[in-house]
């Protein structure tokens, strides 16, 4: 469907990614860990690798999390905008296939949060 | 009574001073002097039909709120004079002000241009009185809430700038972008949605269960201006109803319309209110009602009769109703949570409710409070005795649609959010619910131009790169004083004074000033 | 399913006539007391007759003159001279 108005009607969207000055934005959400009330929105570099971006960006937000201690990103669950996801540490953001706006998910089995409440 | 029989009928004046003072134009065609009519799709066949229940004439509308200012502000004096803000139950509640002046006055002012604006484009009569006067009214509750709270601005911080707030700050984005979406939308629609939806449906959430906690919690000025404003709800409650009634007798293409418009604008409302359940359950220090209560009495009944009238005109209950009422028994809590680990971001204080205030909470939501959100508060409570209160430090994802971060949960499953994301034209965009999902599928044109506050950051719009000079340059937010947490903070010292507790620190100048 | 009308007015020295005359006229209709407001509430239907508000209050009263109290309402609306009412018709 379309807006209904008196004239041709049309937009440009406000988040483009050369809006960003070539930096990108990527979300994380770390399942059932909601004292992180929402997914994480980062701004990154497109040719930042994936290792330094979960060791450089990610591991310091979820730092303030108990779960984060045993946290061991080889042995997540990714998922990238739905679909199952195996990260290549080496590659880059943009050679992972991880596009402006995607986001990563992260399942923890065992890690369920504050005394397994998905906090 | 034979002096009544002289009066004329309250029919037969409203019908003089209103219906017959109108007239067809001559020289220019109907279309041309109203030009918003039509491309919405409604099809109006005879406004003569508009009903006024209320009949109210200018005249008799200037005597009535002429008495109502006289009242309200025969009692702000007394307030002002008496130093009311020290009879206040706790200065936590004040925090609920600062909100409500950010968050909610300007909407009033919103509305006011709205009603002014859509009153000048109907060309029937009827409609265009009770929008004119509901414009009047909206200006007045605009300006009577901030007459009310600049007594509070002496006393305490982060209501020093509340229009440049609401223009700017993150979490304000939520209710000026509904107010945004309404506004730029056509007449009927700006009626289905603010007329109907909201003041209809649910502003008896924010003003009557909350006004009365007000009044609860020692706030005489609040409550005095709050169903002030409120006696005027009564004719904007019944302009919701007879528009959607109108609409809907016109002509049968216009059910579909209106329907998908109560969709939207319920789920649009149920939204920004979330807002006001969070200020319910954890801003009032004496508890009147929880959210959860508020919403069965003001939504679930209220709104299930409501939806029972309106159902012989072929108008179903809203889609995501289901959802919404699922929702009663968390969002108070996941917002609270939000707003603690951003606090460093907002004109407002956030705090651990107390051990009797969480016993409360976990009366009133027995099923998710102890279970879901206990352990989180618990938790940070420990981390803020330690001396390492919890701030998240990164930004959150936002809503493409309501603008409220992604924080709320699968309806059957509070343990999983309940983001949404799809492409449309090569972009990406985010949703908290498939009731926001819908709403921009609908319009995507509308909404990919959605000025989202943390997007704005990152692109460098808001005079600085880190978060600190977001929040004191572009927010006008006093770091240290307006924001972080508010057991140490200024208001609390200030407060502790007032109390005789302790004696004032010598950084407290607001109340000398 | 039951289907309320509501009305809610501010706990003030009119509205106790009010309330008085609501609950005479309208037997099967409970009256609530909040803080600082009283809500009356009634299955499907709510009236207000000027005549009984009058012997209440003891005066010329109009019923538009229910406006200074009012907080908010819950049904469709039937004002003229004599009465003011709320009413589900479904």
């Amino acid at each position: 469907m379309s807006v209904k108005a008196l004239y041709p009607y049309s937009a440009e969207p406000k988040d483009l990614q050369a809006n960003f000055n070539g930096m990108q934005l990527v979300y994380v959400y770390w399942r059932k860990h909601l004292m992180f009330c929402s997914p994480f929105a980062f701004l990154a570099a497109p040719d930042m690798p994936l290792g330094d971006f979960f060791e450089q960006v990610l591991r310091p937000a979820i730092a303030a999390h108990p779960d984060s201690a045993g946290l061991d990103f080889s042995r997540v669950e990714w998922q990238l905008d739905d679909q199952p996801f195996t990260p290549d540490l080496a590659a880059s953001l943009k050679d992972s296939g991880i596009g402006h706006k995607s986001m990563l998910t992260l399942t923890t089995p065992g890690l369920d949060g504050i005394g397994g409440s998905a906090t | 009574m034979a002096t009544k029989n002289k009066k004329l009928s309250l029919k037969d004046k409203y019908q003089y001073l209103t219906r017959d003072m109108a007239w067809e134009p001559s020289y220019q065609k109907k279309e041309d002097i109203f030009p918003y009519e039509r491309f919405e799709g409604i099809k109006i066949t005879d406004w003569d039909k508009w009903e006024d229940p209320f009949r109210l004439t200018m005249d008799a509308y200037w005597k009535y709120q002429a008495e109502k200012e006289k009242k309200l502000y025969a009692i702000f004096d007394a307030f002002a004079q008496n130093n009311g803000h020290q009879n206040i139950s706790d200065a936590r509640y004040v925090n609920a002000l600062k909100l409500f002046l950010t968050g909610v006055s300007p909407l009033e002012y919103g509305a006011f241009q709205g009603y002014a604006k859509v009153g000048r484009h109907f060309s029937g009569a009827g409609a265009r009185v009770a929008c004119q006067m509901q414009s009047i009214d909206e200006l007045r509750h605009v300006q009577t809430q901030i007459h009310a709270m600049s007594h509070y601005n002496k006393h305490f911080n982060g209501l020093h700038d509340f229009a440049h707030m609401h223009d700017r700050v993150w979490f304000l984005s939520v209710p000026k972008s509904f107010f945004d979406d309404a506004r730029s939308a056509g007449p009927f629609e700006f009626l289905t949605a603010i007329s109907f939806s909201f003041e209809y449906v649910l502003t008896n959430l924010l003003f009557v269960p909350f006004m009365s906690g007000a009044a609860y919690n020692g706030d005489m000025a609040t409550v005095t201006f709050g169903f002030s404003a409120q006696s005027d709800e009564a004719r904007h409650m019944t302009l919701g109803l007879e528009v959607i009634k109108f609409m809907l007798e016109q002509h049968e293409d216009n059910v579909p319309i209106v329907q998908r418009w109560i969709d939207k604008w319920f789920w649009r409302g149920y939204r920004l209110l979330s807002l006001v359940s969070m200020m319910m359950d954890y801003m009032l220090p004496n508890k009147v009602m929880s959210w959860k209560d508020a919403w069965e009495v003001y939504y679930e009944q209220n709104g299930g009769a409501l939806f029972r009238d309106l159902e012989r005109y072929g108008i179903r209950p809203p889609k995501y109703q289901d959802d919404a009422n699922k929702g009663k028994h968390h969002i108070s809590h996941q917002l609270w949570s939000t707003f603690y680990q951003y606090s460093q971001a907002t004109n407002f204080h956030t705090w651990i409710p107390s051990e009797a205030e969480m016993n409360w909470l976990s009366e009133q939501y027995p099923d998710t409070f102890d279970k879901y959100y206990r352990p989180r508060f618990e938790h940070w409570q420990k981390q803020q005795e330690k001396g390492e209160r919890f701030y998240n430090n990164t930004l959150p994802q936002l809503c493409q649609v309501c603008q409220v971060p992604t924080l709320f949960t699968e309806p059957d499953d509070p343990t999983q959010l309940s983001h949404r994301s799809l492409v449309h034209d090569g972009e990406r965009y985010h949703f908290c619910s498939d009731g926001c999902c819908d709403i921009f599928k609908h319009e995507p044109e509308k909404y990919i131009q959605a000025w989202l506050p943390v997007h704005q950051i990152y692109q460098g719009n808001c005079e600085g790169a880190d978060l600190e000079t977001v929040v004191a340059k572009y927010y006008h937010i006093n770091i240290g004083q307006d924001n972080l947490e508010y057991l140490g903070s200024p208001d609390h010292r200030r407060w502790q004074a007032i109390k005789g507790n302790k004696p004032l620190g010598a950084d407290d100048s607001k109340d000398a000033a | 399913m039951s289907q309320l009308a509501f009305i809610v007015f501010q706990d003030n020295d009119n509205a106790r006539y009010l309330v008085e005359a609501i609950a005479e006229d309208n037997p099967h209709a409970e009256v609530q007391h909040h803080p600082a407001m009283i809500r009356i509430q009634a299955e499907q239907r709510l009236v207000i007759n000027r005549h009984t508000v009058e012997e209440k209050i003891g005066r010329e009263w109009d019923v538009q003159e229910m406006l200074l109290d009012v907080i908010s309402i819950g049904g469709n609306v039937d004002e003229d001279d004599d009465h003011f009412i709320l009413e589900w018709k479904n």
